[in-house]
């Protein structure tokens, strides 16, 4: 045996055994100061043999020795001598991937939040600032000889690039901002970059190097590192074709990592990172004609995953807002040959998704259906007849648009851009000036905007309910006709006498009266029309629309118009202070005596007089609270709720709730919640809570988030409505079913809406336990 | 040109209080020894306002037509004089020197139509006033303010044009005789030579009575509206003969008033559809559609500077500013305004 190699041995286990079980202080530095001369560059080195078996060997274990020893009881042994620092210095002196192993190790080994965790997480910190980063890899590019264990190699690449997730987890709200992934990947990758000089540098020394830690998976993060800097958007799939070339083609796990992964997954990152990196992902995949076959195929896989029935229904919106720009990204970098090749097969999963989102009762998915597929199919199918759909302009149909233009041909430098506009600027302005100096001319007058003009609508508003209804039925003016539309609602609400005596008749008519003239906002009239019908009189007429919810020749939309009035009627019953007073006709009480009638003349005059002679700084709510009155929904709640629940498990040929029609559904089950809680306070509440979660017990696992959106609103409602007691009393088991569904919901349902909703019913059912806690303990 | 057009003008302001719907108007430009001009304004219930349009408050209220609309007023040149006319079938002369507001003088009328008189100023205090007169179809003019009744022009018998429906005096800078312009029932315009009492030409420019019109002497043109839905542009040869050069379609039927500004630069509708409509007056291009008033427009006036009013069935005056009156064009027309005009406009 060498006699270095058993020298160095020797001495490390004898101060590991002093490290790790002597209490004197004094001793503790010396052992130190004697094992920093294994480290190069201390004071009085020891022979470069012994160095290199110390770094080779027995580093780590002092390092762990070191790192286990991290208690404040410890360190208090050499304070005043620098213990700390010194220990420090072995970390960031002596050999770094292994220093930088150790300290992960430590961190990741700690049990719980603890002094030592935070002391080694603050050494990491300090490590990195210390620029240590570079020294490991470039510790693995220098590996001469003897090239490092790819199992040592995978395990310290797994450590770099996972390294802020990993702190995350472990410390948690204790993390420091240097572990933070947006100030981490930055720096990591400056060091590259620093490596890369060196590694450049050493090859122009003609020194033999293997780059490999370099390049294939550390991918990830260097896409990470890249895009924070916006100002180079343009050029980042040139920078990304320069850093990768066409490694995507040789390695398979770059090929996963790029094309599946970062395409499909990380969508996760702010919304301001997420278009560019797509874009510059694309785009370097479209930049090589070598590459652009996997721009092709990453295309087809976007479009099946995006038309996949399942991944609409299960996918968070988030991803399939992302799928759908990549979609539009590839769409737009692609070029006619290439859609032509494939065009069957893409074609095939478009309509797919198409019909499966259009289905969808989430306004965003159905929106994002449409953009896609008017975009893809005019890409697709050039020459045929354009595809239209009617969405509202709105910030994300404008920004998916934006996406779907091709990229510049090539790169015009941005900052000329802004130039071009001057001379196009100067030529209106000097025109003016010239007309200006010769005088003000006859035809200097310049017009109003005059589209305001339109013709007048005189038509004479009928002035009684019934002339409306007439009207409504049987009129060919159509002046007229729109005109009793729109004083219908006033009518009503004014004779409510008359209105009760056809109440039912004029339900009828507006459910099926139909916009034969362009109106404007008919819907609306229209709707607060029936609503003021059915307030005015809720018995008969709520009981003819539920009835008719359930009827067999009525379309969706008339449908779900009677949920909505429903709604809106029980909401303006409900309201407090609906009625006006009611005039006070005479006391109740028996007749005052005659002397009484001079008592209040008096009481006012003090009363005048106090307060002319008192001065008030400031005067408190003079006004009372508001009149109490009965709540006038609590009569006919019954009429409106209970019908609803009564056929929704029927199907009809026309309509199948539990079928195809779930968007109705969702409304239903909307409704139903929002009937459930106007009926707060009522008499009826408890067993509508109780036919309210039957309803949503046997439909909680819809497999549409609109719909489950709509049975967790229920949920709370019902929490919100029944009295706590009442709830505890009748319906303990459906309460405790309730629970471990929404806990369920909570933790696993795909859809955010669906789980904050259910984390709300979770909330309002813990205070109302606490609240019947609190009232059983005294 | 502007890419965007401006948006529709709001009125510089509003007056309120007359609590009835406004049917006459007429700008008071402000006598030399008081500068502040005056707005009248005559209203469905019989009262006149004077208002002041630095305070835009009424100064003083003129009660004289026993709660009968006030249709027409109109201010002479001398001594602070106003006349009124209303639906109570008096004519009332007021004097408004030094604050005074009394009836001087009030005359019958005959006529229970809503025609509107007028007056062409002879000068040495004397007038001459066109009203309609006791047959339905017949105009009479007076020499005023002796009330001396110096004819009656009544058109031919075959001719039955229907009433008068509107009236302007006027004389020709060339010659001294004064000449009538008339509106009828019937829809046409004719041009009477007041002193030999005959049509000297007859024009029909619409299908409905003609409500208003404005008539511009130096250039010898004129433009009327009626209940139907254009507005008629019409011209005067120098043989006296009346022809009609044009007609503008309206968005909406029905002009009830129509006013050339005295620089003869724009013109103003007052419209049933509520709103006022301004013109350009030499190529009638539309300028502005002025949409404030809830109720038919019943009149607008000029004043000298250039301010529009409208007076509506909603019980408000609004006030407009536009195009202002450049000084180099104005004081050049003012002059022959003030002559050929009806002393309407600038008050001397």
């Amino acid at each position: 045996m060498d006699p270095a190699v058993s020298a160095v041995r020797v001495a490390v286990r004898e101060a590991v055994h002093t490290l790790s079980s002597c209490e004197d202080g004094d001793r503790v530095l010396s052992t130190l100061g004697s094992l920093k001369r294994y480290l190069s560059g201390a004071e009085s080195p020891a022979p470069p043999g012994e160095q290199e078996e110390f770094a080779r060997v027995h580093f780590a274990a002092v390092l762990r020795c070191l790192a286990g020893r991290l208690s404040p009881g410890w360190l208090e042994l050499g304070a005043d001598d620098g213990l700390e620092e010194l220990c420090a210095s072995f970390f960031l002196e002596g050999p770094a991937d292994q220093a930088f192993l150790v300290l992960m190790e430590s961190i990741e080994g700690a049990a719980g939040p603890s002094f030592r965790l935070m002391k080694t997480a603050q050494l990491l910190a300090r490590f990195l600032g210390a620029g240590r980063m570079a020294a490991v890899m470039e510790g693995q590019c220098r590996r001469l000889g003897e090239p490092a264990s790819p199992l040592l190699q995978e395990t310290l690449l797994t450590k770099v690039v996972g390294l802020p997730d990993r702190l995350a987890n472990r410390l948690q709200r204790e993390n420091l901002d240097a572990f933070l992934p947006q100030n981490y990947f930055p720096l990591l990758a400056e060091e590259m970059v620093r490596v890369l000089q060196a590694v450049v540098d050493s090859l122009r020394g003609a020194v033999t190097l293997c780059p490999s830690l370099l390049v294939p998976p550390n991918l990830e993060f260097m896409l990470f590192s890249l895009h924070p800097s916006p100002p180079t958007v343009p050029h980042r799939p040139e920078v990304l074709s320069r850093l990768l070339g066409n490694l995507v083609i040789k390695n398979k796990k770059a090929q996963f990592v790029m094309t599946r992964k970062l395409l499909f997954l990380q969508y996760h990152h702010s919304v301001r990172a997420r278009t560019p990196m797509l874009q510059s992902l694309l785009g370097y995949l479209a930049a090589d004609s070598q590459r652009r076959p996997l721009l092709v195929q990453a295309l087809k896989g976007l479009l099946e995953t995006w038309g996949s029935a399942s991944a609409i229904r299960h996918a968070p919106l988030e991803q399939q807002r992302y799928l759908s720009k990549a979609v539009l990204i590839c769409l737009a970098r692609l070029g006619e040959a290439e859609l032509r090749d494939s065009r069957d097969e893409l074609l095939a999963s478009l309509m797919a998704g198409v019909k499966s989102r259009l289905d969808s009762s989430l306004p965003v998915v159905r929106r994002l259906g449409m953009i896609v597929a008017e975009t893809a199919s005019a890409r697709l199918h050039p020459e045929g007849p354009p595809l239209r759909f009617q969405y509202e302009e709105d910030e994300l149909s404008r920004e998916m648009l934006a996406l779907a233009a091709p990229p510049p041909a090539d790169d015009s430098p941005v900052e000329a851009r802004p130039d071009v506009p001057l001379p196009c600027r100067l030529g209106p302005v000097a025109e003016t000036k010239t007309k200006r100096s010769i005088g003000w001319g006859d035809d200097e007058l310049v017009p109003y905007d005059m589209s305001g003009d339109q013709e007048l609508k005189r038509s004479k508003a009928p002035t009684y309910v019934r002339d409306c209804l007439e009207a409504l039925t049987s009129c060919e003016d159509w002046g007229r006709w729109e005109a009793a539309l729109r004083a219908l609602e006033g009518l009503v609400i004014r004779n409510p006498a008359a209105a009760r005596e056809v109440s039912v008749e004029l339900a009828k008519v507006l459910l099926h009266l139909e916009e034969k003239t362009c109106v404007e906002g008919f819907e609306g009239l229209r709707q607060r029309a029936l609503v003021a019908v059915v307030v005015t009189d809720p018995a008969p007429v709520a009981e003819y629309l539920t009835t008719q919810f359930y009827a067999l020749n009525f379309s969706l939309r008339q449908r779900m118009d009677i949920l909505d009035v429903l709604t809106l009627a029980a909401q303006e019953l409900s309201r407090p202070g609906r009625l006006p007073k009611a005039p006070q006709c005479g006391p109740p009480g028996p007749a005052p005596p005659p002397g009484s009638t001079v008592a209040p003349a008096w009481r006012t005059v003090v009363e005048e007089r106090i307060r002319s002679k008192t001065r008030r700084f400031s005067k408190g709510s003079a006004r009372r609270g508001r009149d109490a009155g009965p709540n006038q929904f609590n009569v006919v709640a019954g009429y409106f709720f209970f019908p609803l629940l009564r056929h929704f498990d029927r199907p009809l040929v026309t309509f199948d709730l539990l079928g195809d029609d779930q968007l109705v559904l969702g409304r239903l089950a909307h409704t139903l919640g929002a009937l459930m809680c106007l009926a707060v306070n009522t008499a009826v509440a408890v067993p509508m809570g109780k036919a309210l979660l039957e309803f949503v017990w046997t439909l909680r696992f819809h497999g549409d988030a609109y719909v489950r959106r709509g049975l967790l609103s229920a949920v709370s409602s019902v929490l919100l409505s029944v009295p706590g007691e009442q709830l505890l009393a009748d319906l303990p088991d459906e309460l405790l079913e309730a629970r471990s569904w929404l806990a369920d919901v909570a933790e696993r349902d795909s859809d955010e809406d669906c789980r904050t909703l259910a984390i709300q019913a979770l909330l309002l059912l813990e205070k109302l336990r606490d609240r019947l806690l609190a009232l059983a303990a005294p | 040109m502007a890419a965007s057009p401006l948006p529709p003008p709001d009125p510089r302001f509003v007056l309120r209080g007359t609590q009835s719907a406004v049917h006459a108007l007429h700008f008071f430009g402000g006598a030399q020894g008081q500068g502040h001009p005056l707005l009248l304004s005559g209203s469905l219930s019989g009262l006149v306002h004077i208002w002041s349009l630095q305070t835009r408050r009424p100064v003083a209220i003129l009660d004289g037509h026993q709660g009968q609309c006030v249709t027409w007023l109109q201010t002479l040149p001398q001594g602070h004089q106003l006349l009124s006319q209303g639906r109570d079938l008096k004519l009332c002369l007021w004097d408004l020197a030094e604050g005074r507001n009394a009836v001087v003088d009030s005359m019958h009328l005959e006529s229970m139509g809503f025609c509107r008189s007028s007056v062409l100023t002879r000068g040495q205090g004397k007038w001459m006033l066109a009203m309609p007169g006791s047959g339905s179809d017949e105009v009479q003019i007076l020499e005023m303010p002796s009330k001396t009744s110096v004819c009656t022009l009544k058109p031919e018998a075959d001719a039955k044009p229907g009433m008068p429906m509107c009236l302007e005096l006027w004389q020709a800078e060339s010659s001294p005789r004064p000449l009538l312009l008339a509106g009828y029932e019937d829809g046409s315009v004719a041009l009477w030579d007041v002193s030999e009492r005959k049509v000297c030409s007859r024009v029909a420019c619409h299908t409905e009575p003609v409500m208003g019109f404005g008539f511009d002497s130096q250039k010898a043109r004129g433009v009327s509206g009626s209940a139907e839905k254009a507005l008629a542009v019409w011209s005067l040869d120098e043989q006296q003969a009346l022809q009609v050069c044009k007609t503008h379609e309206l968005t909406n039927p029905g002009i009830a008033d129509v006013k050339i500004r005295p620089d003869r630069k724009i013109l103003a509708t007052a419209g049933w559809d509520h709103r006022v409509r301004v013109f350009h007056w030499r190529t009638m291009k539309p300028l502005a559609v002025l949409s404030f008033h809830s109720a038919t427009v019943h009149c607008v006036a000029f004043a000298t500077d250039g301010l529009l009013a409208a007076g509506s069935g909603d019980q408000r005056i609004s006030i407009w500013s536009l195009y202002p009156i450049s000084s180099d064009s104005s004081t050049s027309s003012l002059g022959h305004v003030e002559h050929r005009e009806v002393g309407a406009h600038a008050l001397a």
